[in-house]
């Protein structure tokens, strides 16, 4: 039977599983829609933006592991989108954005709501596709989807014209798709995991610094194993943070410039580090040269090109994490490793000499509420299981060192780009994915506004987010920068003309709590979270002079850190 | 693209030969990716094979070992990548085609001129009261002898193809 394009695509994403469509109409896309409203299979999502339909797209990713699935519409839809899928590029999401496109006959024309889309998302997407043929629609939805959820996932870009989604095709779904270009490699080289093995019998003073690719590979339990097999502390990144229990004893924290003491320490001092799905960003390395300057370096990682690009390594294998860590462990069983006791012991006495310093203790000011108390508070409230998105500054770091995750797609935050705004609508992802999970957006007075017309959509979609609004009258990380760097000179960092956010939330139809003095917190946090249907958004007033330690200021190295 | 001579301290020149799936938008995914990270170009060109299906794409840059592993790994990621080669890893023959015009309005210049041509084995391809257009083939350093050899008659224009390249012997690259 034949279908037109819209009905094509809306078949085909049911076809492929697809839950729901976070997007935004609009007249390039107005074929899709009506088809939408013809299907009961897949649930639209409607935003108030496009780069909230992205982010959104992106939260329900990070959350489920399966592919976020975008609708926009040609030009300003398309442009709109940007900055999700970058953030999504930069963190290796699986998402497919299906962006509407002039008709054929009008490309190249500076059409009403014309834009290059291929070209604009080119640099910050893993593949894209202009589809100029219903006869290659489904078959193209199809490789998009296989891309971006293989290899080192990312997002992929189908734009397609308007009058491919009113032609008519037979339509059969795609079940398998293979490309001769595109091959990832899965199982890791045996005479390098040989060899990988061979160092860590050897070593004295080991150390894992895993990443987001243990998290989007699900391999965190191969991870522990491993862990305990070597008897070797285990750093995160702060993408990676949930892909080792924050429990474990075996834990020394997140690494990096707002890493924690015994962290960067041991990175700094140990004879063999084992990077497994992280790829050395500045970030984490501070001062290259410096970088675990005693170490011999295994890399593992399923994109090879990002092994070597920043750090020489030893031995570098390519492959997908779990699979590598698996055979990691049989040739561990096989070689009949044992590790180095009493290396061990001494390695583990030192670590714990770093661990006595305390360096995320702080000072507590009677009247002052401390966003770290904030969130220890909101990390005990919800028994450290909530699903805690964030947007991007210090209460991003803080929400990293203080809420201690035990579980991997636990935090969803903006690691690599780094997108203010974030927060919120990723935190819609994630609860239209678990609806009766506990789900927290840890944000910032600043951030929250880059994207507060989504508590519009929550409301309309039900959503019961807490919000849990750090609100220092800062844009603190900046304002820190400038404490440190710029003699004080807080150029432009002072949040002036805030809104009533309670007002503002209750505007919305939702729950606004001001919290003000820290004896208060803690009800505070217990009300909103009993309200199980309701978004609640919690307006923190915290310390506006309080700092982000430990730091690793600019071009240091790692054991340079500035502590509070 | 950004035009340098290279030097030693800047690198090896690379040929890197690449089968890339014959779709819209192929040329510009390379172009884009060298613009995007830094990466140099001293010449790129593209045309497609005996399989339509499939473009060869010829890049020569230059970088230090670290960088030509990064260019290409970067390369071989490009979705639409099926398959490359550095060609300077082994021997390998590089060609660039050269179509230079220069004024010959006096029968001195014409003899002169077709002295060159023999001596460079390049050919006369177009002739008029005033010019001759000569096609050359060479390596790139052939060609610039050959540009630089007009000491007295006036180059009007030249056009250069950029360099192709294949491997020496029976190896061969190929899906």
């Amino acid at each position: 039977m034949k279908l037109t394009g819209a009905d094509i695509l809306t078949r085909f994403l049911a076809d492929e599983g697809v839950e729901f469509l976070f997007g935004y109409p609009g007249g390039a896309v107005l074929h899709i829609y009506d088809a939408i409203d013809r299907q009961d299979r897949i649930k639209h999502i409607l935003v108030r933006h496009e780069q909230a339909a992205t982010h959104a797209a992106d939260g329900y990713a990070r959350s489920t592991g399966k592919p976020g699935v975008v609708l926009v519409t040609s030009g300003p839809g398309a442009t709109n989108a940007v900055t999700g899928i970058a953030t999504a590029y930069m963190d290796s999401i699986p998402m497919v954005v299906i962006t509407g496109q002039v008709p054929t006959h009008l490309i190249g024309n500076d059409a009403f709501q014309e834009v290059d889309a291929v070209g604009i998302t080119r640099p910050c997407v893993k593949h894209n596709f202009l589809v100029k043929d219903v006869k290659d629609l489904a078959l193209t939805l199809k490789k998009a989807f296989y891309v971006a959820t293989t290899g080192r996932p990312g997002p992929v870009v189908v734009d397609i014209p308007k009058d491919v989604t009113a032609d008519s095709v037979d339509y059969v779904y795609p079940k398998e798709i293979t490309m001769r270009s595109y091959n990832p490699v899965v199982k890791g080289h045996t005479g390098q995991i040989k060899r990988a093995v061979k160092l860590m019998a050897a070593a004295k003073r080991p150390m894992l610094y895993t990443g987001g690719g243990v998290i989007l590979d699900n391999a965190h339990k191969e991870l522990a194993q491993l862990a305990k097999k070597l008897n070797a502390p285990v750093t995160n990144t702060s993408m990676g943070l949930g892909g080792f229990p924050a429990s474990d004893k075996l834990f020394v924290g997140m690494l990096g410039m707002h890493g924690t003491y015994e962290a960067n320490m041991a990175i700094s001092n140990c004879d063999l580090m084992i990077a497994i799905g992280a790829r050395f960003d500045d970030r984490v390395t501070g001062n290259i040269e410096k970088f675990a300057p005693h170490a011999k370096i295994i890399h593992i990682d399923i994109d090879p090109a990002s092994i070597s690009k920043n750090v020489k390594v030893d031995v570098p294998i390519v492959g997908s994490v779990s699979d590598v860590i698996k055979s990691l462990l049989r040739e561990i069983k096989a070689s009949e490793f044992k590790p180095n006791k009493a290396a061990a012991k001494g390695w583990w006495q030192q670590i714990d000499e770093w661990r006595a310093v305390e360096c995320l203790k702080y000072k507590t000011d009677g009247d002052k509420i401390k966003p770290q108390f904030a969130l220890e508070t909101l990390y005990n409230i919800t028994k450290g299981d909530a699903y805690v998105t964030s947007d991007v500054g210090q209460h991003q770091m803080w929400a990293a060192q203080y809420y201690r995750f035990d579980k991997p797609r636990r935090w969803i935050n903006s690691g690599g780009l780094g997108t203010m705004g974030f927060g919120l609508p990723a935190a819609m992802g994630v609860q239209l994915a678990f609806p009766k999970a506990t789900v927290a957006c840890v944000t910032g007075e600043g951030s929250i506004q880059m994207n507060i017309q989504e508590l519009s959509s929550c409301m309309q979609h039900n959503l019961p987010i807490k919000i849990v609004c750090l609100n220092n009258g800062f844009l603190g990380m900046v304002r820190q920068w400038q404490e440190f760097f710029y003699d004080e000179r807080y150029s432009h960092s002072y949040m002036d003309s805030l809104p009533d956010f309670v007002k503002l939330a209750e505007a919305y139809g939702h729950v606004g709590i001001q919290v003000t003095k820290p004896e208060d917190v803690e009800a505070a946090m217990k009300e909103a979270f009993k309200l199980k249907d309701r978004l609640v958004f919690l307006d923190i007033l915290t310390d506006p002079e309080e700092n982000v330690y430990p730091m690793v200021p600019a071009g240091a190295g790692l054991d340079e850190m500035i502590l509070i | 693209m950004k035009q340098k001579t290279k030097t030693d301290e800047e690198g090896m020149r690379h040929i890197i030969s690449i089968l890339m799936e014959n779709e819209a938008g192929a040329l510009s995914r390379v172009a884009g990716l060298f613009s995007a990270r830094g990466y140099n170009i001293e010449s790129l060109t593209v045309a497609p094979t005996e399989d339509v299906t499939l473009s060869r794409m010829t890049v020569v840059t230059w970088g230090s070992d670290e960088i030509i592993e990064q260019i290409t790994k970067q390369l071989n990621k490009l979705v639409d990548v099926v398959k490359l080669v550095d060609l300077t890893e082994g021997p390998h023959i590089e060609r660039e085609m050269l179509m230079i015009k220069v004024r010959t309005s006096s029968n001195d210049s014409r003899e002169e001129v077709t002295r060159l041509v023999d001596i460079f084995r390049g050919r006369i391809i177009d002739v008029t009261a005033t010019s001759y257009t000569i096609e050359l083939t060479g390596t790139g350093d052939k060609l610039d002898a050959f540009i630089n050899a007009f000491e007295k008659t006036p180059i009007l224009e030249t056009v250069r193809s950029g360099i192709s390249g294949i491997s020496r012997g029976a190896k061969n690259l190929h899906i």
